[in-house]
C-alpha cells in the first residue's frame, strides 16, 4: 500500500483532534466558527481570504476545504485565482523586499 | 452536444437502476445512514403531506437543450408529451379542489403543442397562478416562439428560469454553448414586455444551481449579485432568486459517478442534513403529475419512476384528494438533497 505524509480522508477527521485535548479543541473549534461568520467581512469574503491564506500555508486540507467553500459561497473562478496571486504577490513580495536587506549590507561591505 | 441518457442506452436512464445504486453503496455498507433512518430518528418517518396546493405538471420531456445536470434527462431526442385529455383531466381536478398552483415543467414546456391553450384553459377554470419554468432560449429557439413573452404577460404567467450563474462561462459550461447569451436576450425581451419591473405585477424569478458538486451559497447573498451584476452589465432585471441544490439523480447523478465526487458528495449532504428543512420539502404540498397522467410526490420521484403510494390512487383518474392528503410519501437518498443546509425546493430554500 501506498503511504504518504496526506490523505484527503484525514480532512474528515479535523474534529478528532478534540479526543487527545477537549477543551482546547472546543475553545479553538468555537473561535474558528465565530471567525467565519459574517462580519464586518462577508463570509464569501473569508472563504476566499482563507483561500489565499491556505496556498500561504501550502495546507492541502485548508486548499480543498476552502475550494468547495468559496464555490459554495458563490465566489467566481476568477476571484478565487486572485486570491492565489495575492498570495503569491506577497510572498513573492516578501522575499524581494528582503533584497533591501541584502543590498544595504552590500553597501556597508562594499568600498 | 452532450446525449441524453436514453438515447446512449445508459444503465441510469432507468429510475430502478438509480435507485438500485442510491440503496447500495455508502448507504447498503452502513457507512451513512439512509434518509429513512435520519427522519424517523426525527419521528418524520413515514414522511406526509400538508395540504395539497400545487400541481405539479410536467407536459413532457422534450427539451431544445441537453444540460449536464437535468434530473429529467431531457433532450431533442425525448418524444415523450402530455396529450390534451390529460391536460384536460388536471383542469377538472382543480376546478374543483383548492390546489391553486399550476406548475408547468418539462422539458422545455413550451415545446408542447397543446401549451398555450392549457394556460388558458386554466385561466378559465379559476387556477389562482400558473408557473412556466422556461429554459429562456426556448424564446429564441424558432419564430414560433418569440411571442411567448408577450403570451405569458397576456395570461399573468409568473415565469420562473434557470440560470445557473450571471456569468457566460460558467453557465455555457452547465447548460450549452451559448447558452447565457441567448438567455440574457431572452431575459430582455421578458423585461421590455415588464416582466420583473416593480408594479407591472409580472414575475421573473430565476433559479440558480451550483455548477459542479457542490451546494448552493446563501440564496440572499447571491440574489444580491445576481441583481447587481445582471443589472449593471445586462440592464436585466428580476424579482426573485431561488437557490436549488442538485439532486443525486439522473445525468447529475451520472456526472458524480463518472468524475468520483459520488461519495463525498452524498456525504456533504448527509452531513449537511437539516432537521428544520423537512417540514418545508415541497413533496408535502405539491402533486407532480407525468405526460400519461400518473401521480408522484415530486418532480425527483417522477423520473426515479416512484409514483405515490397505491392505496392512494396513482392516476390522476383515480384522483381522491383525501386519499392523497393521507398518503405515505415515497423517499429514497436523493431526498438528502431537499433537505441539506438550507434547504431546497422548486421555490428555493425552505428553511
Ligand atoms: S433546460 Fe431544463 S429540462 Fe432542458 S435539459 Fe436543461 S435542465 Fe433539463
Ligand atoms: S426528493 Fe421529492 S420526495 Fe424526496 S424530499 Fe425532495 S420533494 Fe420530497
Amino acid at each position: 500500500m501506498e503511504k504518504t505524509y496526506y490523505d484527503p480522508a484525514d480532512l474528515k477527521k479535523f474534529g478528532d483532534v478534540a479526543d487527545f485535548q477537549p477543551e482546547l479543541a472546543k475553545k479553538f473549534f468555537d473561535y474558528y466558527g465565530d471567525v467565519f461568520k459574517d462580519g464586518a467581512l462577508t463570509a464569501r469574503e473569508k472563504s476566499l481570504i482563507a483561500l489565499a491564506v491556505a496556498h500561504a500555508v501550502q495546507c492541502p486540507y485548508c486548499i480543498d476545504a476552502y475550494t468547495s467553500d468559496s464555490l459554495e459561497k458563490g465566489a467566481t473562478e476568477q476571484q478565487m485565482m486572485e486570491a492565489v496571486h495575492v498570495t503569491t504577490a506577497i510572498r513573492g513580495g516578501a522575499s524581494l523586499v528582503h533584497g533591501v536587506q541584502m543590498m544595504n549590507k552590500v553597501k556597508k561591505l562594499s568600498m | 452536444m452532450i446525449k441524453t441518457l436514453r438515447s446512449q442506452n445508459h444503465s441510469l436512464a432507468s429510475g430502478q437502476e438509480q435507485l438500485r445504486f442510491l440503496s447500495n453503496g455508502i448507504f447498503g455498507s452502513d457507512k451513512l445512514p439512509t434518509f429513512r433512518e435520519k427522519i424517523d430518528t426525527l419521528g418524520e418517518f413515514p414522511l406526509k403531506p400538508t395540504n395539497i396546493e400545487i400541481f405539479q405538471v410536467n407536459v413532457g420531456y422534450m427539451c431544445n437543450q441537453v444540460c449536464k445536470h437535468c434530473h429529467v434527462d431531457a433532450g431533442p431526442d425525448r418524444k415523450e408529451i402530455m396529450g390534451r385529455e390529460t391536460m384536460q383531466r388536471c383542469l377538472d381536478i382543480m376546478s374543483k379542489t383548492n390546489i391553486h398552483t399550476l406548475d408547468l415543467t418539462g422539458g422545455a414546456p413550451e415545446m408542447n403543442p397543446d401549451f398555450r391553450w392549457f394556460v388558458e384553459e386554466a385561466h378559465k377554470v379559476g387556477v389562482k397562478e400558473v408557473i412556466v419554468r422556461s429554459n429562456l432560449t426556448i424564446i429564441l429557439a424558432n419564430p414560433k416562439y418569440h411571442d411567448l413573452p408577450e403570451f405569458f404577460k397576456k395570461n399573468g404567467v409568473r415565469v420562473v428560469s434557470s440560470l445557473p450563474f450571471y456569468q457566460p462561462d460558467k453557465t455555457d459550461r452547465q447548460r450549452g454553448e451559448g447558452v447565457f447569451v441567448k438567455s440574457i436576450e431572452a431575459l430582455q425581451m421578458l423585461n421590455a414586455v415588464g416582466y420583473g419591473k416593480e408594479g407591472s405585477g409580472l414575475y421573473l424569478d430565476l433559479v440558480y444551481n451550483p455548477g459542479g458538486a457542490f451546494l448552493p451559497g446563501n440564496q440572499a447573498e447571491l440574489e444580491r449579485d445576481f441583481k447587481k451584476e445582471l443589472k449593471n452589465h445586462y440592464g436585466i432585471d428580476f424579482n426573485s432568486l431561488f437557490t436549488i441544490t442538485n439532486l443525486p439523480i439522473s445525468r447529475f447523478l451520472d456526472f458524480l459517478i463518472r468524475t468520483e465526487n459520488y461519495e463525498e458528495y452524498m456525504e456533504k449532504l448527509v452531513n449537511s442534513f437539516n432537521p428544520a428543512a423537512v417540514k418545508g420539502v415541497m413533496c408535502r404540498n405539491t402533486i407532480s403529475v407525468d405526460y400519461d397522467g400518473y401521480m408522484y410526490d415530486c418532480d425527483f420521484n417522477q423520473m426515479l419512476g416512484l409514483k405515490v403510494d397505491k392505496q392512494a390512487g396513482q392516476h390522476i383518474n383515480d384522483f381522491n384528494l383525501e386519499n392523497l392528503e393521507n398518503r405515505h410519501i415515497a423517499i429514497s437518498q436523493h431526498c438528502y438533497g431537499c433537505t441539506a443546509g438550507a434547504g431546497s425546493s422548486c421555490q428555493g430554500t425552505v428553511a
